[in-house]
């Protein structure tokens, strides 16, 4: 299978990128890995006209220690935020989370920006990072604004991104020794999940975010308020889907999905109370 | 546009369409067909190379974000007649049924072993969780990668 035609453009800093985004119109995207485009192109489901490389934009490629929170590169790796010594420090569920994207093959050109930027509800990234209340750092022509991770999901395959911004840095908190799980149901390796959990807890305060259980990735606000109010894990557990919208597909229907949502949080929420 | 690749140590230049693939690349325009096209869709890794010394699925890459590197196939391991030591073990532990999968898992195999020189089983199993055979011939792969390890 071969991409429709396209042209091709390549962007040396993030400057430039958006420059020639911006000329180039709602026609354009970014490519970065391009290991969630590629497929989506190969396979016709899209036909941009014109691609512009960002995968050169080395600048882009950091994980940094910022006091409170890590700063990551919009094109830094999966592998190497998977790697990553100061994530493994201080945010131990996103190197892990990031480990159980596709194959080894796959982490060593998807990068973390363009999972975000794809926003697609079956992918682990976006979830995790929503669960650990993320911001995301986008520029435009304008230049940079800030947007909450929990306000940047807004369909299926859709962001707050505007066609002529960029994501370039996810901000995450530190977890200051949370506990923490990750679940991933799948039945085959490699493969999406057909649900998965973002969890973790700190004394009182705790994140929750689920992935493929609806259009978008979802915070389990419900589950996160009860643990809040002294709810046992259990009765926790059981407002798992409480603030999701799960759709049936080949592989769950959504009482099954449902069920798997409830079992995978409190699974998690034990792993992460220990 | 012209994209210039180097494949096992010799320069490759080429005009080509945007949209040229890298398994493309390799298999049309550098004449190197050891790296197959299997599921086309970044599943089963038949198409496995190195660039840039990292094993990647060359049929999810445009030869245009290639440009500038180099990549290693199936045709660039063995050195003055003599099978890389991966190769030589899938041999010898029968890691092989087809041989489809094998030009992908030999590649694989040995970016793993390039990351985790002495890998568990299960880190076998796991770090070759990108290759699908066909054939199920899974524990012979995994049996040959750990020999290939311990040499």
């Amino acid at each position: 299978m071969i991409p429709a035609v396209f042209d091709y453009q390549r962007a040396g800093s993030a400057e430039e990128a958006i420059a020639l985004i911006a000329q180039h119109g709602d026609e354009a995207k970014f490519l970065a890995g391009g290991h969630s485009l590629i497929p989506l192109m190969k396979l016709r489901l899209a036909q941009p006209s014109v691609l512009v490389d960002i995968g050169r934009v080395k600048d882009l490629s950091y994980v940094k220690d910022a006091g409170d929170h890590i700063a990551i590169g919009a094109l830094t790796r999966h592998m190497d935020v998977e790697k990553s010594p100061v994530l493994t420090q201080h945010v131990p569920l996103l190197a892990h989370a990031a480990s159980h994207v596709g194959d080894a093959q796959v982490r060593h050109r998807g990068t973390i920006g363009g999972s975000i930027a794809h926003a697609d509800p079956a992918s682990d990234l976006p979830a995790t990072t929503l669960a650990l209340g993320a911001t995301y750092v986008v520029q435009g022509p304008k230049g940079k604004r800030e947007i909450a991770a929990k306000d940047f999901y807004k369909g299926f395959l859709e962001s707050a991104l505007a066609a002529d911004e960029m994501l370039v840095e996810i901000k995450v908190p530190k977890m200051n020794g949370a506990g923490w799980s990750f679940q991933k149901f799948n039945r085959r390796a490699q493969d999406w999940a057909i649900v998965g959990v973002a969890a973790w807890r700190n004394n009182g305060a705790s994140g929750v975010a689920l992935v493929n259980m609806g259009s978008t990735p979802v915070l389990a606000s419900a589950v996160s308020s009860a643990l809040a109010g002294g709810a046992s894990i259990a009765d926790a557990a059981a407002l798992a889907a409480d603030d999701a919208e799960p759709q049936g597909d080949l592989n769950a229907s959504v009482e099954y999905r449902t069920h798997l949502a409830k079992v995978l949080v409190r699974r998690a929420l034990e792993e992460a109370s220990n | 546009m012209k994209v210039s690749i180097t494949i096992n140590g010799s320069e490759h230049s080429h005009e080509v369409e945007p949209r040229t693939l890298l398994v493309h690349y390799i298999r049309e325009h550098a004449h190197l067909t050891g790296t197959n096209i299997g599921c086309d869709t970044s599943s089963c890794g038949a198409c496995t190379v190195h660039l840039d010394g990292e094993a990647v699925k060359s049929c999810t890459i445009l030869a245009a974000q290639a440009d500038g590197g180099s990549v290693t196939t199936i045709e660039g391991l063995s050195k003055n007649g003599e099978m890389h030591p991966m190769q030589k073990a899938f041999m010898d532990n029968h890691g092989l049924q087809c041989g489809f999968c094998t030009p992908g898992m030999v590649m694989a195999a040995i970016g793993l072993l390039n990351e985790n020189p002495k890998p568990t089983e299960d880190e076998v199993r796991l770090g070759l969780e990108g290759n699908l055979c066909r054939c199920t011939g899974y524990h012979n792969i995994v049996k040959s990668v750990l020999a290939a390890a311990k040499k």
